[in-house]
C-alpha cells in the first residue's frame, strides 16, 4: 500500500493536481470578484418597482410607505428590535428602502421589518423623479404648473410632463454650455489677458499702446460675456417657469421647480423593452456625463478621462526614460560592483511603499520644480501657482518614477534575449555599436519593452495613495483637456476613478446613496485597466511573432 | 629547396593517380584521411612566396585575461586566394579570425600584441576606425545569422549604414550580391518575406550575400558550413570558389576535406600556435612537421 502510494508521488501526478488546484482557485477568485462587483454595480442602473404598503408598528400611529426596495436581510428579532414580540433569537427579515425626497423626510433610506409591512402593491402610477438636488422623488403625479397656473392634471398629466422635462434637460444643457464653453473660455482669455498685462508690468511697461491693445480686446470680451449673461438670464427665466405637484406617500403635497429635475420614470408601469432602454440609458449616463450631488449620482466621466490621461502621459514618460537607462545599464555601463548596486536599487526602488512616492512627487515636483518653473516661466501669476501645486503633471511624472524599475527590470531582460549572433552579425556590417542598437537590437527588444509598459500601466491605473498628495481631486472644475490653447493644461488637477472610489465610498454623506456607485466605479476601473493591458497585450504578442525565430537561433 | 621536392613528389602521385580510374584514389592514398581528388584538379602550382600579401600577421599574441590564446603569430595571407585554418577545437583558428576584423574587440578581457597588418596599415593602430575597418573585412559566422527583417533589408542592410538609402541603388546592389551568393533565382520572387523563414543553407548565403553587399575586400568565414547539410554544404564550396575571383577569403574549417576542396593554402594551427602554413596541396600530400601529418592522417589525439 505504501509501496504504492509512493510509487504515485513518484509519477509526479500530486505535484500536477496541486499545481492545477492552485491555477484553479486563482482563477475562480478572479472571476469570482469580477462578478461581485459586476452584479452589485450594474444593478444599481436597473429601474427598481416601486413598492407601496402601509406601515404599522403596534404602539405607533401607521405611515404610508413608497420606495424602491434595494436590500434585503435576515437578522435575529433582537437585533431587529422585535424582541419584546417574537423570541429575540429567532430569525426575521427586513427590507432597505429608498423612499427618496430626502428635503421631506430627511432621509432617503430606511431599514423596513417585513412583520409590519401590510397592504403591499405596486401602484402603476407610482413615479421616480431624477433631480439636480436632494436625490430622487418618488410620489404620484398630479399637475404641471406654467407660473401659478396649472396648465394639465389628470390622466393626460404623463405624457406632456415628459415633454416638459425634453423642453427644461434642453435649455438646461444650452445653460450648461454657455457657462461652461462660452463663458468659461471668455474667463480664460481674461485671465490671461491679465497675465500678459501682469508681466508687461513685471518688465516695467505702465503703459502704451500694447497696454490699449490689452484694454481694447479685454472690453470686447466684457461685451462679449454680457452677451451671454443676458441670454443666460433669459434662460434661466424659462427654465423656471415650469413646475410640477405630486403627491407623497402620505398623500402630502409637495411643488417642485422642473429646473431641478433630470428625469422621471413610472418603473410599475414599464415595459420590459422601455425598462432594458431605461438601463442603457443610465449606463450610458454613467460613463458619459459629470456626476451630481456629491458624486453619489450621475456619471463618472471626469475620473474615467482623468486615469486614462494621466496612464497615457506616464506611458509617455516612462517608456523613453526606462529604456535608454536599461539599454545604459545592460549595453554600455562596464559590469561591476557599481551596476549592480544600480541594479539593485532599481528593483528595490519597484518595493517602496506608493505613499511615498506620493511624498517625494509633493517636495521635490510640485513645491522645488514647480515652484521654480513658477519663478522663472509664469512670474505674472504669482502669487498663484501654476506649476508649483499639485497637477496632472506631477501625478504622471511621480507615477513615471514609480513604475520605471519595471520598464527598466523588462527591458534589460529583453536586450540579454538578444542573440550575440545578431550584434556580431551588424557589427561585422560595419555598423557600430550605436547604429546596431538603432537598427537590430531594439527593434527585437521591443515586445520586452511593451511587456514593461504593460506592467507599468496596469500599476499605475490602480495606484491612489501617491496621488492624492500629486494632484488628484474629488471635484475637478474642467477637465485636463479641452478647446482652450493650449488644449492640454498639464498643470491642471484631475480626478481618477481610483480616487473617486475612495471617495464616493468613504467621504460620502450618503452611504447608502453610494455603494453601489463604489462597487459600478470599481468594476468600471477593471474594466479600462482589462482593456489598457488587452491592447497592449496584442500589440506585444504581435512584434514577439516577429521576433521570436530570431531570438531562438 | 623544399617547395621543388614537393612539386616532384607531386608529380608522381599525379602520374600514379592519372593513370587509374578516379574512385580508385581513395584506397591509394592510403592513410590520408582527405579525398585527394581536389587536390589534384589544381592545374598551376601555387607558390607561396610568389604570392602578393594582404594581411601580414606579425609577431601577434593575444590573451585572454592571463591566458594566452595566441602565441607569436607570423603569417602572411595572400591576395585573391582562399587560405583555410584548420586545427583541433580550441587550437586559436577562429580567434586568429577575428582579430582580422577586430570583433575580439567585443570581448572585454581580451588583450593583443604585436601587429596585424593590412594594406601597410596596423589594424590595432588607436586611430582606426573599426567600423571601416570591418567594412573592408567582412564576416559570416558558424551560424546563420539573417536579421529579423525582410531578405531585402538583411542584404541591404549594410548600404543603408553607409547611409545609402537610394530605392534604385539598393535594388541593384541587392539583385547584384543575391546572384554572387547564388541565392537570388531561390528568393528573388519573395524579397519582402522574412529572412527568419529560410532554410540553414539558404539563410547562410544570405549572410554571405549581405557581406558582399558592401563589397569588402577580405570575407572572413568561420566554419561557415558547419550547420549545414551536405548538399547546402556544396553549394556554399562552389560559392566560395567564385567568389576568390575578387575577394581574399580566410575560412576556418573542421572539416578537413572542405579545407583541401575549397583552399589554395592551409595553415595548421595547434594550441595557439601556427605550425604550418603551405599550399594545400604540399600541406597535404607532404606536410613538413610530424604534428601536422599526424593531424590529417588522423593519428592526432
Amino acid at each position: 500500500m505504501t509501496h504504492n502510494i509512493r510509487q504515485w508521488i513518484k509519477t509526479g501526478e500530486p505535484w500536477i493536481w496541486l499545481n492545477a488546484g492552485a491555477v484553479t482557485v486563482s482563477v475562480l477568485m478572479v472571476i469570482g470578484l469580477t462578478l461581485l462587483i459586476a452584479v452589485r454595480g450594474m444593478e444599481h442602473f436597473w429601474p427598481a418597482p416601486v413598492e407601496a404598503f402601509r406601515y404599522s408598528v403596534p404602539g405607533e400611529k401607521p405611515v404610508l410607505f413608497m420606495g424602491q426596495r434595494v436590500d434585503e436581510e435576515q437578522v435575529t428579532a433582537f437585533r431587529a428590535g422585535l424582541a419584546k414580540r417574537v423570541d429575540p433569537n429567532q430569525l426575521v427579515s427586513r427590507h432597505l428602502y429608498k423612499t427618496g425626497n430626502r428635503d421631506f423626510l430627511g432621509i432617503d433610506f430606511r431599514w423596513v421589518n417585513a412583520l409590519d409591512m401590510e397592504n403591499l402593491e405596486y401602484p402603476d402610477e407610482a413615479m421616480v423623479v431624477e433631480r439636480r438636488e436632494w436625490g430622487d422623488f418618488i410620489g404620484v403625479l398630479k399637475a404641471v404648473k406654467r407660473g401659478d397656473t396649472v396648465i394639465e392634471s389628470g390622466t393626460n398629466v404623463w405624457p406632456l410632463f415628459q415633454r416638459v422635462i425634453d423642453e427644461s434637460t434642453a435649455i438646461f444643457d444650452e445653460i450648461r454650455h454657455i457657462e461652461k464653453d462660452r463663458i468659461g473660455g471668455i474667463n480664460y482669455r481674461i485671465e490671461r489677458l491679465r497675465l500678459q498685462e501682469r508681466s508687461l508690468e513685471l518688465d516695467g511697461v505702465t503703459g502704451g499702446p500694447e497696454f490699449d491693445a490689452l484694454e481694447a480686446e479685454r472690453q470686447s470680451l466684457q461685451r462679449e460675456y454680457d452677451s451671454y449673461t443676458r441670454r443666460l438670464g433669459e434662460l434661466y427665466e424659462d427654465l423656471n417657469t415650469y413646475s410640477f405637484v405630486a403627491t407623497l406617500a402620505d398623500g402630502k403635497e409637495a411643488e417642485i421647480p422642473l429646473s431641478k429635475v433630470v428625469r422621471a420614470y413610472r418603473p410599475n408601469a414599464m415595459s420590459l423593452v422601455g425598462k432594458v432602454q431605461f438601463y442603457l440609458a443610465k449606463i450610458w449616463e454613467f460613463v458619459s456625463e459629470d456626476p451630481r450631488e456629491a458624486n453619489t449620482e450621475g456619471g463618472i466621466f471626469p475620473a474615467i478621462f482623468g486615469t486614462v490621461l494621466m496612464v497615457i502621459i506616464m506611458s509617455i514618460i516612462v517608456t523613453p526614460f526606462g529604456v535608454v537607462a536599461a539599454v545604459y545599464l545592460r549595453e554600455y555601463a562596464s559590469q561591476g560592483p557599481l551596476t549592480r548596486l544600480i541594479r539593485i536599487s532599481v528593483n528595490n526602488l519597484a518595493g517602496v511603499p506608493s505613499i511615498v512616492y506620493g511624498v517625494f512627487g509633493l517636495g521635490f515636483f510640485v513645491y522645488f520644480l514647480g515652484g521654480s518653473i513658477d519663478k522663472l516661466f509664469f512670474p505674472e501669476s504669482l502669487p498663484a501657482p501654476t506649476f508649483g501645486t499639485p497637477g496632472l503633471m506631477w501625478a504622471s511624472l511621480t507615477l513615471a518614477i514609480l513604475t520605471v524599475p519595471v520598464v527598466i527590470v523588462a527591458t534589460e531582460e529583453g536586450l540579454s534575449r538578444v542573440p550575440r549572433s545578431i550584434r556580431e552579425g551588424s557589427l561585422a556590417l560595419g555598423a557600430t555599436k550605436a547604429e546596431t542598437l538603432w537598427r537590430t537590437v531594439l527593434p527585437m527588444t521591443s515586445s520586452a519593452m511593451i511587456t514593461g509598459l504593460i506592467l507599468a500601466v496596469a500599476r499605475a491605473a490602480g495606484e491612489v495613495a501617491p496621488l492624492m498628495l500629486v494632484g488628484v481631486v474629488k471635484l475637478a472644475p474642467s477637465l485636463p483637456l479641452d478647446g482652450n490653447f493650449p488644449f492640454l493644461h498639464l498643470e491642471r488637477k484631475f480626478m481618477h476613478l481610483g480616487f473617486h472610489i475612495y471617495d464616493v465610498g468613504f467621504q460620502s454623506p450618503n452611504v447608502e446613496a453610494a455603494r453601489p456607485l463604489v462597487y459600478a466605479t470599481s468594476f468600471l476601473l477593471v474594466v479600462i485597466i482589462i482593456t489598457l493591458n488587452l491592447t497592449a497585450i496584442r500589440i506585444r504578442n504581435t512584434l514577439r511573432e516577429k521576433y521570436r525565430a530570431a531570438e531562438q537561433s | 629547396m623544399p617547395q621543388s621536392k614537393v612539386e616532384t613528389e607531386n608529380e608522381v602521385d599525379y602520374a600514379m593517380i592519372d593513370s587509374n580510374e578516379k574512385n580508385t584514389v581513395m584506397e591509394n592514398t592510403g592513410g590520408h584521411a582527405i579525398d585527394m581528388n581536389s587536390l589534384i584538379n589544381q592545374e598551376d602550382k601555387l607558390i607561396l612566396e610568389d604570392e602578393e600579401p594582404c594581411i601580414n600577421i606579425n609577431d601577434f599574441n593575444l590573451y585572454y585575461a592571463d591566458v594566452q590564446a595566441l602565441k607569436n603569430i607570423n603569417l602572411s595571407i595572400p591576395k585573391q586566394r582562399v587560405s583555410a585554418f584548420i586545427g583541433p577545437s580550441g587550437c586559436g583558428k577562429s580567434t586568429l579570425l577575428r582579430c582580422f576584423n577586430r570583433m575580439n574587440d567585443l570581448i572585454d578581457i581580451v588583450r593583443t600584441e604585436g601587429s596585424i597588418t593590412i594594406h601597410d596599415q596596423n589594424i590595432y593602430d588607436k586611430n582606426v576606425n573599426v567600423a571601416e575597418l570591418r567594412r573592408r573585412v567582412g564576416m559570416v559566422f558558424q551560424k546563420p545569422n539573417p536579421f529579423p527583417k525582410s531578405m531585402y533589408e538583411n542584404v541591404a542592410y549594410g548600404l543603408r549604414i553607409q547611409g545609402i538609402n537610394d530605392r534604385k541603388t539598393l535594388d541593384e546592389a541587392v539583385e547584384k550580391s543575391l546572384r554572387g551568393a547564388a541565392l537570388w533565382d531561390e528568393v528573388k520572387d519573395r524579397l519582402d518575406e522574412n529572412a527568419l523563414g529560410l532554410s540553414g543553407g539558404q539563410a547562410q548565403r544570405l549572410v554571405i550575400a549581405r557581406a558582399i553587399a558592401i563589397e569588402p575586400e577580405i570575407l572572413l568565414l568561420d566554419e561557415p558550413c558547419s550547420a549545414l547539410d551536405p548538399i547546402s554544404t556544396l553549394k556554399i564550396e562552389e560559392l566560395i570558389y567564385e567568389l576568390k575571383e575578387k575577394y581574399t577569403i580566410v575560412i576556418v574549417t573542421h572539416n578537413m576535406q572542405q579545407a583541401a576542396r575549397v583552399s589554395d593554402y592551409t595553415a595548421y594551427m595547434y594550441l595557439g600556435e601556427m605550425i604550418e602554413f603551405k599550399d594545400t596541396s604540399t600541406l597535404f600530400t607532404n606536410p613538413q612537421k610530424k604534428m601536422t601529418e599526424d593531424y590529417i592522417t588522423g593519428r592526432y589525439g
